[in-house]
């Protein structure tokens, strides 16, 4: 029984928010792993601002750029658009997903290994800067809510 | 007075079984339609029915395949390219996913994975890409003219994308289908990542491969 409450504490320690900021919650932050290192990798995450906010950019020390992407759906066509700035309007979730958006890592250091964990800055215009640790998943999962599962 | 009644209940009683008679007919003739006379026109268009397996590329082992070495194989084809972060990988671990779910049945597919990026996408890259999402999967790469007669054969769309913060100062746009292509290299059925689970995927190729629709 002491064994479950320790799972569920542990379990609710993982699924709760990454940082606690009281105007903007960053949390589900996960990448993909990656097959090499000269590949650019790719990280979701989800966003949410009490108030009215901007993402400005994102800083990772794995990789040397970090670039937020949308993906646009041309008819049967996907284009990867380049997004300067996250628009967040209050009290709405941003989730960056698969097949959506995403942010992109270039100039990875090294590939991206399941099981490892980086931390990365996200840039506010007003809440500032917010570092949360970013969970390495295998190449084949679609969210950190299903590999809890 | 009862005479008169009796005659306004027989017009009633014969209008009545007209109703019946022609919603009878009605019912009966569109059924005849439906099953026998006019059927709606299959789903594939034009377009989809041009679509051939036809390519000479270079696997992954570096060997020259055409499509001569996949036939007599249900073939899945995915077009896509290794530096694509999101896609890609989402679309080929999809595949993977329903590759596992094919038990013995595996053996009558093939897999392809075909680069739209070949000055990158080397064979020795695309060998260490696909073997992380299946071993059963091939990655095949050309000249840039091999790769767009293979694109142009399978009807698939790319283009490059000028972008200079992305690696090299390029993004590659392209559709995201999985192509299932008979035995005999021909159009069957297309599939997107995120329209179906990948359960429902592999029981509608297996329908497909066993000859039910």
């Amino acid at each position: 029984m002491r064994k479950l409450i320790a799972i569920v504490v542990v379990a609710w320690a993982v699924a709760s928010p990454a940082h606690a900021q009281e105007s903007v919650r960053v949390f589900d932050a996960w990448a993909r792993a990656t097959i090499l290192a000269s590949r650019p990798g790719a990280a979701y995450l989800t966003i949410e601002s009490a108030a009215k906010d901007r993402l400005l950019g994102l800083t990772t020390p794995v990789a040397g750029h970090v670039m937020i992407h949308a993906v646009e759906k041309d008819g049967d066509i996907s284009r990867m658009k380049h997004i300067e700035t996250l628009e967040l309007p209050a009290g709405q979730r941003v989730t960056l997903a698969p097949g959506g958006m995403h942010l992109m890592l270039m100039g990875l250091q090294d590939k991206l290994s399941e099981g490892t964990a980086f931390p990365i800055t996200l840039n506010f215009e007003k809440a500032g800067e917010i570092k949360v640790d970013v969970s390495v998943l295998g190449i084949a999962a679609e969210g950190p809510r299903e590999a809890a599962e | 007075m009862t005479s008169i009644k009796t005659t306004q209940l027989r017009r009633i009683r014969f209008s009545l079984w007209i109703l019946v008679a022609v919603s009878v007919l009605a019912l009966g003739g569109a059924y005849f339609v439906r099953t026998i006379g006019v059927r709606e026109p299959p789903p594939v268009t034009v377009s989809e029915a041009a679509i051939r397996s036809e390519f000479s590329l270079i696997d992954h082992n570096g060997n020259r395949v055409t499509e001569a070495d996949f036939l007599g194989r249900w073939q899945l084809v995915f077009f896509g390219f290794t530096h694509c972060p999101d896609v890609c990988p989402t679309t080929l671990a999809y595949m993977a996913n329903v590759l596992d779910r094919f038990g013995g049945e595996v053996e009558r597919v093939a897999p392809i994975f075909i680069t739209v990026d070949p000055s990158r996408d080397t064979p020795e890259v695309m060998a260490e890409y696909v073997q992380a999402f299946h071993p059963k999967l091939v990655g095949l790469t050309g000249s840039e003219a091999e790769v767009a007669a293979a694109a142009q054969s399978f009807r698939v769309y790319y283009e490059r994308m000028e972008e200079e913060t992305a690696p090299d100062g390029y993004l590659m746009a392209h559709s995201g289908h999985i192509y299932l292509m008979t035995p005999e290299g021909r159009f069957e059925d297309v599939f997107r990542e995120g329209d179906q689970s990948a359960e429902k995927m592999a029981a509608d190729v297996l329908a497909s491969m066993n000859g039910k629709q």
